[in-house]
């Protein structure tokens, strides 16, 4: 039972996170409840704290909309949580898409799919050229072009509000996880990953390599659903430094030899290494 | 003959047009899509709701609205309802907007896409002045103008004998019946849908649509010359002239060359 804990310690504390924050929301549209309400685009926290998906208003900016004064602070109060604890915290804490695409990618290593796909066909810097595209198409068609398609909205929304088609959305994921691309969509297409990547480069909250414990099993690397940013495993003793990083900790907790710990970024080894 | 490896700069090229196909492939694609999904004008908005086009921009699909309706009016698109998604409207003959005079749903909107100035005299909210669209009659198949009594929908209304007024006039067929026709009051109702909810007939007679959709517009070219304020539009107004076969020439000399130009 202490090594169940101890190995799954950070992914039962995210599917208990996650799972909990849906269920407030789910709660304030079925049952009034006043804790969280609205969705991840925009919601209230205790009725009182606005918080906004920055993206999206990112996207209303470009599109040419008047932003509200609400707006602006929810968008204030999520950024700076997210500059303090890592912009992917989101993704693996939170997103209710993780969990769909968690489970594809589990399958993916218990079915062994990855043997007979080893080559990626994608580059994970397609993010960031999606995450471009979409602030065009908003300016050019005068909408938040990626709030129209976004699988993650749609999730969430469905869940809190009613589902409609929504999961033939979250069945596409999960199929194009599976069988076409390893972490196909959260690691390579979601352009809300990328922007949290980007804003997640100077948060404070790290996960940080001892070189002199690592016996290079390499089950960090099989786990991780970034594997590029620990590329520092077995080499040099390194905090985890790109945005990409969702902070959800499954590297620590496969870990055997304790060579992988969260930890507060040093502002002066940051120097050092140049990042 | 044997191939030759590709040099850096053919690479560079080459990956450089893959990126740019790509993206406009991408790019086309998700914009026809866009294009589709907002393409609806059918849809009756929240009170306060800004114009479309506007509100399009604006919403930003958090369903605190849908939230602060007591009466579960507002319901938010999902996917297959073949609305624009995520967006609050409201379908009047399920259920209306009830008119709270505290308007709950606009003061939460986060972004402005319901606006509160929009619904406020006074510096109080007044949701007698909202336009969430316009009542409009099937004259055709609402049985009071078959002359038989019917005055749900003016009986249901909010503002009771100010949007929907009723018209007497004589019955002919029978001789000694009146009608009592609804009549809607374009500029005071508010598009809350009570009267589609009230109406009694199968599908009903009476129904909300947005007011681009429901309204025509006279233009600048007609003016209520005996109304000084419609007066007040010809200030603004704005006028084109086109030259066709026949106005090329002035209409003293199209009438005097026989109207060759006519044939």
């Amino acid at each position: 039972m202490g090594t169940l804990w101890n190995n799954y310690r950070y992914l039962i504390l995210r599917r208990v996170t996650q799972i909990s924050l849906l269920v407030l929301y789910f709660g304030a549209n079925a049952w009034g409840w006043k804790i969280l309400m609205g969705n991840l685009s925009s919601s209230r926290f205790l009725n009182f704290v606005p918080m906004s998906d920055p993206y999206a208003a990112l996207q209303m900016l470009a599109a040419g909309a008047v932003l509200g004064a609400d707006l602006l602070i929810g968008v204030g109060v999520i950024t700076l949580f997210y500059l303090l604890i890592g912009g992917r915290a989101f993704c693996s804490w939170v997103c209710p898409v993780n969990i769909i695409t968690d489970t594809a990618n589990f399958l993916r290593r218990k079915l062994e799919i990855n043997r007979i796909q080893g080559k990626q066909p994608a580059t994970r810097d397609m993010r960031y050229w999606i995450l471009a595209l979409s602030l065009i198409i908003s300016a050019i068609m005068g909408v938040a072009a990626f709030e129209f398609i976004s699988p993650i909205s749609m999730v969430h929304r469905g869940i809190v509000f009613g589902l409609g088609f929504g999961w033939a959305a979250m069945l596409i994921i999960f199929l194009f996880d599976l069988f076409v691309l390893k972490d196909g969509w959260c690691g390579h297409i979601c352009p809300l990953g990328g922007f949290y990547s980007l804003l997640g480069k100077f948060s404070f909250l790290r996960v940080h390599h001892n070189e002199a414990n690592c016996t290079l099993c390499m089950k960090c690397k099989n786990v991780c659903p970034e594997h590029q940013v620990l590329h520092m495993v077995g080499k040099e003793s390194l905090p985890v430094l790109s945005g990409e990083c969702t902070n959800c900790a499954r590297c620590i907790e496969v870990c055997d030899d304790d060579a992988l710990e969260f930890s507060i970024r040093k502002l002066a080894q940051n120097k050092k290494t140049g990042e | 003959m044997k191939k030759q490896p590709l040099s850096d700069r053919r690479k560079f090229i080459l990956n450089m047009a893959r990126g740019v196909g790509l993206a406009s492939l991408g790019g086309f694609v998700w914009s026809a899509y866009v294009d589709e999904v907002t393409a609806s004008t059918l849809l009756l908005r929240p009170p306060g709701a800004i114009k479309e086009d506007d509100f399009l921009k604006t919403c930003i699909k958090c369903g605190l609205c849908v939230l602060a309706c007591p009466f579960d009016t507002l319901l938010l698109a999902k996917p297959g309802d073949n609305k624009p998604l995520g967006t609050p409207y409201f379908v009047p003959r399920e259920i209306p907007c009830y008119m709270c005079p505290e308007i709950p749903c606009v003061p939460v909107c986060p972004t402005g896409a319901l606006d509160e100035s929009s619904v406020t005299t006074n510096g109080k909210l007044d949701i007698n002045i909202a336009d969430m669209g316009v009542a409009v009659i099937d004259s055709q198949n609402c049985i009071a103008f078959w002359g038989i009594q019917c005055d749900a929908c003016y009986r249901a209304c909010p503002l009771l004998g100010e949007a929907i007024t009723i018209e007497y006039s004589k019955n002919e067929r029978t001789g000694k019946h009146a009608f009592m026709k609804p009549v809607i009051q374009n500029d005071i109702c508010t598009g809350c849908g009570l009267c589609e909810k009230a109406c009694v007939t199968e599908k009903a007679a009476i129904f909300v649509l947005p007011r681009e959709v429901a309204l025509g517009k006279a233009g600048d070219y007609y003016i209520k010359g005996w109304d000084k304020s419609d007066e007040k539009r010809l200030e603004n107004a704005t006028s084109q002239t086109t030259t066709t076969d026949i106005s090329k020439e002035s209409a003293v000399d199209s009438l005097n060359n026989d109207m060759k130009d006519l044939y």
